[in-house]
């Protein structure tokens, strides 16, 4: 095992070193002069020389990385260019508003994934089962902004049973909160749904013609114990180290979604940073995006490892 | 003929071939059996065809405003109704089709331009190179495919050209990844150790002996990512990232239509509904163009 996750954190180094280049290599693609650009619309000679000399635009390229390495490295990921306030400050306001989303829109995902998954392996080749895997292809081919404004239109303006946008933290109301923030779950919950479903019904599949689900059946246990207590527990684990690995797909779903419901999370502090010409912003998004999908791979690949001795070897 | 090989265990295998048929042409006769995969494949024929045909078969010209009809609901002279400065929504849902298609075709031939030849690389030379250039990969993949193509297009400018680039930049390591696990797993079959042995040169062997044999699976990813562009093009053209207006583009149609959802919810429901069906119809094909191509699924 330690030679697994020695073997596991070493592939990791590379890894963030490739990110961090391609990352800062964004930079790289603004045309012309990047102070003129981060500048925008205010050109002041003042404020072209300021950004040149604070991002180190004046010296060789390997240097420039170096200092923006050191300065990531001490949690230095640069300041805002429009709110004048450090990109760090700027995403830990918005975490846990994304956290909060992503969480809940999870939790919609596995409710409705795996018990769907488990029904279609269990009446296999039955209408049921082709049901459930139509509803898991409409769950990945609906474009979750389009079933956002849809369920707006529903909930919102035709029956007024929830609000349209905005969001409300938990500390102001729960109850608000929570109102606020159902229809942006399950749209971001729908499509990892439809992605759990598979894997769970896949899962369900092999589990249940081997051995020892046999050998339950034949002891005479019911249906539902067979089921639950024997082929769903092994069933489940790679389930939900896959579901670790689904994290970048409700990030870039939380893009969309809070841009539907107007949610000021991490989503939409990339997008306005986008229009803002807020490069320092964008990029500070990105590398922490990055570095949260490469940690929870890790998890998920020492997770699965610990469950399946074989990985180890 | 049908064959009937034996298995490990002695069994007749049944699995449904002619010992005559090429593999492309039974992967065609499984492809015909499936009747969703082809009602796919029809829808996605219509969309092309509405894309190529879009100056013959739209009733209006999609950038032609009229004042005097705007936000009106479906009606005979408009079937999809007017948007907010009056423009025909069907007019606009038909030469949008050109922006979604443009999309997935070119973002997907960018990755798989880019994402093959360093699959077959890696793969095949094995060692130093192949473990350099899956880190490199693995950091492109680390990043979530729409965060990398927003901030791809943030840094390159809003257009539908940099929009593709972005998503066929954000594409290329799953092709990537894909010839590379292929290349891994045929090159030490004995067709290729063959080949080696009557001394043909490696760049021969990758593209004559290698690469034919693994089309399929690259086919069948072609498809579903094409799929995955569309809405990736919709998603970035929603945030204003990709087609820019008065262009039209389903994306940015819904982008537009998410301000007049309580007066005009049509102009909601047409682009959303030809993104759905073009994508569900992909995706229907691609996996009906991968049960077809797995001989294991008989």
């Amino acid at each position: 095992m330690t030679a697994f996750l020695l073997r596991r954190f070493a592939l990791i180094l590379p890894t963030l070193f490739f990110v961090s280049v391609l990352i800062f290599g964004l930079q790289q693609l603004l045309p012309g002069d990047p102070a003129q650009a981060m500048a925008g619309e205010d050109q002041d000679p003042a404020v072209i020389a300021f950004l040149r000399q604070k991002y180190h635009l004046d010296q060789p390229l390997p240097l420039r990385y170096w200092y923006w390495v050191e300065g990531i490295a001490h949690g230095d990921f640069g300041e805002s260019i429009r709110i004048k306030r450090p990109v760090r400050d700027l995403i830990l306001e918005k975490l846990p508003v994304t956290a909060e989303l992503a969480g809940l829109a999870m939790l919609v995902a596995l409710a409705i994934g795996i018990p769907a998954g488990i029904i279609a392996a269990v009446k296999q080749d039955t209408a049921i089962d082709y049901g459930a895997t139509m509803a898991a292809l409409w769950g990945l081919s609906i474009p979750n902004f389009w079933l956002g404004i849809l369920m707006i239109l529903l909930f919102s303006v035709t029956l007024g049973w929830l609000p349209a946008s905005g969001f409300v933290t938990p500390a102001e109301s729960l109850k608000q909160n929570l109102l606020t923030l159902i229809m942006p779950a399950f749209v971001l919950g729908n499509a990892i749904a439809a992605v759990m479903m598979r894997h769970t019904r896949s899962a369900m599949l092999q589990v249940l013609s081997a051995d020892y689900v046999r050998t339950a059946r034949a002891k005479g246990l019911s249906q539902a114990s067979v089921i639950l207590r024997h082929a769903l527990r092994n069933a489940l684990i790679p389930v939900v180290t896959l579901g670790a690995l689904e994290f970048g797909g409700l990030l870039s779903g939380a893009v969309l979604t809070e841009q539907v419901f107007t949610i000021p999370g991490f989503g939409k502090l990339i997008v306005d940073a986008v229009f803002n010409r807020d490069y320092a912003v964008v990029q500070g998004v990105v590398l922490c995006t990055a570095f949260a999908y490469i940690m929870l791979n890790l998890f998920a690949d020492i997770a699965y490892a610990l469950i399946n001795p074989r990985l180890r070897v | 003929m049908t064959a009937e090989p034996l298995n490990a265990r002695g069994d007749v295998a049944f699995i449904d071939f002619d010992a005559g048929e090429a593999p492309w042409q039974r992967a065609l006769r499984h492809l015909v059996k499936r009747r969703a995969a082809i009602a796919g494949l029809g829808v996605v024929l219509f969309f092309i065809a509405l894309a190529v045909l879009a100056p013959l078969v739209s009733p209006y010209d999609p950038l032609a405003t009229n004042w005097g009809a705007v936000r009106k609901p479906p009606t005979m002279l408009h079937p999809f109704g007017t948007d907010e400065i009056g423009r025909d929504v069907l007019a606009r849902v038909i030469w949008g089709a050109r922006a979604s298609l443009a999309a997935g075709l070119v973002s997907v031939s960018l990755a798989l331009a880019v994402g093959v030849p360093i699959g077959l690389v890696s793969g095949y030379v094995g060692g130093f190179v192949d473990g350099t250039l899956m880190r490199m990969i693995d950091a492109v993949l680390a990043i979530p495919f729409l965060i990398l193509a927003i901030a791809l297009a943030a840094f390159l400018g809003p257009s539908l050209t940099n929009a593709m680039i972005a998503i066929g930049v954000s594409q290329t390591p799953i092709f990537a990844r894909l010839t590379r696990g292929q290349v891994l797993s045929v090159k030490h079959e004995e067709y290729i150790e063959a080949a080696r042995a009557i001394g043909n040169p490696h760049h021969r062997i990758v593209l004559r002996h290698i690469f034919p044999n693994i089309v399929p699976p690259l086919l069948v990813q072609a498809t579903l990512a094409a799929a995955a562009a569309i809405i990736a093009e919709a998603s970035l053209s929603f945030l204003g990232l990709g087609e820019q207006p008065p262009d039209p583009s389903w994306g940015s149609m819904l982008n537009t239509a998410k301000n007049f959802i309580s007066q005009a919810p049509w102009m909601a429901v047409w682009p959303g509904l030809a993104i759905f069906g073009l994508v569900l119809s992909l995706n229907l094909f691609g996996d009906g163009l991968r049960d077809a191509l797995d001989p294991r699924r008989g």
